[in-house]
């Protein structure tokens, strides 16, 4: 899969920034120095600013100063070991693949639904992961259901124009569970591998905008057996802690089945999704590091927190 | 929060009752919650430590006041602090000052999906609906369709927003590119502009910038450029509400670039507490002058810091959801029914009536979290508008004979009204002496004052009555008539006195 190619060189260059700010930065605070009272403080002052979440931090935090005041854990490196740990604890072994359809069998597409808030940078993202599905040598048809924001059916044709994919697009305007209607239709006739939809932003507070969402993945889920088969929510790096009640929402909704973390090619430390796996339990599927088609890698817990405390 | 916070308060500083001023060490104590707080609001950590020092140097020595629990003593401070931080020194004239020759130019700027080609729209709407006119010129040569986007936002201002002169449009959609290859297009595109809004002789130019990394060095330059080449009037940034810690680092990025003059904070109908403005507001010291409160092109409102404040301390909101509920109840028709519930005429269909507006405004968790007090109860509770279809679905399987008069309702018919709303014989039987007992409390409670309502809904609590459907539910202790016992029935009622009295 072109998308495992190379990966831990790319999550390294896109999490440079998070290294330089936070890791290296908390790699040179704790490496060959004694633990005490000031060292914990600037320690819980690093994870929040990472937006990990104050209950994650403070709860790491009380780890260590536990360990601390017991004696146990007196030196900066076994700070960096526990934190590690710890960290990766929260990353369990998941599948963090796409679910494919068994295609070949029965013939039906691989239906990938793509869902967020406003400006989460969904429609980057579908073109992203077309680009890493055509570079695999799958077909892939994409939906733009997305008919309620002006120009964003027009930004997804313009996508698929330079990566030469397929597309079906909704009227402006219309009904988007229609459009996703039509998209399967088009999918099955056409025998694509992959039908990619994207659909408008919403927040998780618009409750209409919510059922429309779940209507429109239960039409997918009639259209085409198994589907859809996965179920992505675009989250952007730079958001706080109203991620989790995005990831929160939007399960309820759509029944997420995996994360796609955009836009960590910033100063965001993207340390939310942290966040996020602890209220919500799903696992980052891809993350975001540039702007162009190119620059999406598969998220891989290990190398992610190894990439943030690496050198 | 907000009860919390008190709570917080009030036992830190009652240990040193008797001495009647507030010490340091208390307070520190206690400001620890509020710490707290401020950081899952997503407030910078640097800006949290410095504002609780703030208030930790306010606080001590203060005498206790006798009419106040220190508590709220406490929170009074927190909450002054928070409205000071964000409303100091803004400049008196809100809005977006003109400027003689026009055309006044506006330049927005933020990181990519902000929201700023929305925001435009509004900002356009905002100012024809005062009588200006707008120029809206398309800047963002690099994402797709962004012209196509920006052209059609003009075309919805105008056709939505009927006062004042027609919106117009400048875009040259030849100059967009593929990402990277634009740069520095852009101030050619906003000089055109600039000429061609002085020639249509319009009041104000609003130039609707590229989305881009703060960490972007040449889109950074290119607004550089554009401000050096137009010397914009005002550069707005736009920030996403929902923004975590990072926020300092673009606004910082921003501000050093360009000279922020102001913000435009966006998705604030989020349910984000919103920590990001008074970051912001912190690092540029630029004013925080709208928020963005919704997809339609008039969803915009000038800031106000007492609102975000309580929000961001998680006070709940009732401002909001008096908003709220004046978008969604009818005037006439909550008239009617409070008129209705004098003479104890309420039917099934009023109920039902009643019951669907509540719903329309949103989630009852959500509307519910906005109440002072009953947002942190809420905050592990998990409630299921379910029962709430459930009753509607009773409802609906009423005969219209039905709806008119409970009191028909004998073993058989609530027998058939389960069996067509798949629930219980006993779900209808409370449902029904529920709906009894809130038409002769609505009744005994129009004919009194104040007290007597309140008198009257504590004992409608102690009867386990409640709003027909949330029973189970373990929101609402009851009893003690403090803010906790409050009913979502009263709540409703509250709204709508609120309604009726504007």
């Amino acid at each position: 899969m072109a998308l495992l190619k190379s990966v831990f060189g790319k999550v390294k260059k896109g999490l440079e920034r998070t290294r330089d700010t936070f890791a290296s930065g908390l790699r040179s605070m704790l490496l060959g120095r004694k633990l005490d009272d000031e060292l914990i403080r600037d320690l819980e002052k690093r994870l929040i600013q990472a937006d990990i979440g104050v209950q994650t931090a403070l709860r790491l935090i009380a780890g260590i100063k536990a360990d601390y005041k017991a004696g146990k854990m007196t030196r900066g490196e076994q700070v960096l070991d526990y934190l590690k740990s710890e960290l990766k604890a929260l990353w369990p072994e998941e599948d963090r693949r796409i679910h494919f359809a068994d295609t070949a069998s029965t013939g039906l597409p691989t239906v990938i639904l793509v869902a967020g808030v406003n400006g989460a940078g969904k429609t980057t993202s579908v073109a992203k992961i077309a680009k890493s599905l055509v570079d695999d040598g799958k077909s892939v048809l994409l939906a733009a259901c997305d008919t309620y924001r002006a120009g964003a059916v027009r930004q997804l044709e313009i996508w698929s124009e330079r990566l030469g994919v397929q597309i079906v697009k909704g009227q402006q305007g219309g009904d988007p569970a229609a459009a996703a209607f039509d998209a399967c239709d088009a999918a099955l006739a056409r025998k694509v591998d992959v039908l990619l939809i994207d659909t408008a932003g919403r927040l998780q507070t618009q409750d209409p905008l919510m059922r429309q969402l779940t209507k429109i993945r239960d039409v997918v889920a009639r259209k085409i057996e198994g589907a859809p088969h996965e179920v992505l929510l675009v989250l952007d790096a730079t958001t706080g802690q109203n991620a989790v009640q995005q990831a929160k929402k939007f399960s309820e909704a759509i029944d997420v089945t995996g994360l796609f973390l955009a836009k960590l090619d910033g100063t965001a430390k993207g340390g939310v999704v942290i966040a996020v796996h602890e209220a919500v339990g799903v696992p980052v599927k891809f993350i975001g590091v540039g702007e162009r088609p190119e620059d999406v890698e598969p998220f891989d817990p290990d190398q992610f927190i190894e990439a943030m405390f690496a050198e | 929060m907000f009860d919390r916070l008190s709570d917080g308060f009030n036992s830190a500083i009652k240990k040193l009752s008797g001495r009647g001023t507030i010490s340091e060490s208390n307070v520190r104590e206690a400001m620890e919650d509020v710490r707290t707080a401020l950081l899952e609001a997503d407030v910078h950590y640097e800006v949290v430590e410095e504002f609780t020092e703030n208030v930790v140097e306010q606080a001590k020595g203060q005498k206790v006041l006798e009419s106040l629990k220190p508590g709220q003593q406490m929170i009074g401070i927190v909450n002054d602090e928070l409205i000071r931080l964000m409303s100091q020194g803004d400049d008196s004239q809100p809005g977006i000052p003109r400027v003689s020759p026009g055309p006044t130019v506006i330049m927005m700027c933020g990181l990519q999906g902000s929201g700023k080609t929305t925001t435009c729209g509004k900002l356009a709407g905002y100012l024809k609906k005062r009588g200006r006119s707008v120029m809206l010129a398309a800047a963002d040569l690099q994402r797709p369709a962004a012209i196509d986007q920006l052209e059609t936002v003009v075309q919805t201002v105008n056709a939505e927003i009927t006062t004042g002169p027609a919106a117009r449009f400048y875009g040259e959609k030849d100059k967009a590119a593929e990402y990277g290859k634009a740069v520095g297009v852009a101030v050619k595109v906003c000089q055109n502009a600039a000429s061609e809004a002085r020639k249509a002789g319009v009041d104000t130019l609003i130039l609707d910038t590229a989305g881009r990394l703060h960490i972007n060095d040449e889109l950074m330059t290119e607004l550089r450029s554009v401000n050096k080449a137009l010397s914009p009037h005002q550069i707005l940034l736009v920030v996403d509400a929902m923004t975590g810690q990072d926020a300092v680092n673009s606004a910082k990025a921003f501000h050093e670039q360009l000279s922020i003059d102001g913000v435009i904070l966006t998705k604030f109908d989020s349910d984000t507490r919103g920590g990001a403005a008074l970051t912001v507001r912190k690092i540029t010291g630029a004013p925080l002058k709208f928020i963005g409160t919704g997809e339609h092109v008039d969803k915009l409102e000038e800031f106000h810091a007492d609102r975000i404040a309580s929000r961001i301390l998680g006070m709940g909101d009732v401002v909001s959801l008096v908003e709220k509920a004046q978008q969604e109840v009818n005037e006439e028709e909550a008239e009617e029914m409070a008129a209705k519930m004098a003479k104890g005429e309420l039917t099934m269909d009023d109920f039902l009536k009643q019951l669907r507006t509540l719903r329309r405004m949103g989630p009852m968790k959500q509307l519910l979290g906005m109440l002072p007090g009953v947002g942190s109860m809420l905050k592990d509770v998990d409630i299921d508008d379910k029962q709430l279809d459930r009753v509607e679905g009773m409802v609906n399987s009423m005969t219209p004979e039905e709806r008119k008069s409970v009191k028909k309702l004998d073993q058989s018919r609530r027998k058939r009204i389960s069996t067509g709303s798949g629930t219980k014989v006993e779900d209808v039987s409370r449902l029904t002496k529920q709906f009894d007992m809130i038409s002769k409390m609505s009744k005994q409670m129009s004919g009194v004052g104040v007290k007597g309502k309140v008198a009257a809904m504590r004992e409608l609590q102690k009867s386990g009555g409640s709003l027909p459907g949330m029973e189970g539910m373990p929101m609402m202790p009851g009893g003690r008539g403090s803010t906790k016992s409050q009913s979502p029935k009263r709540g409703f009622k509250k709204r709508k006195g609120g309604k009726k009295r504007r």
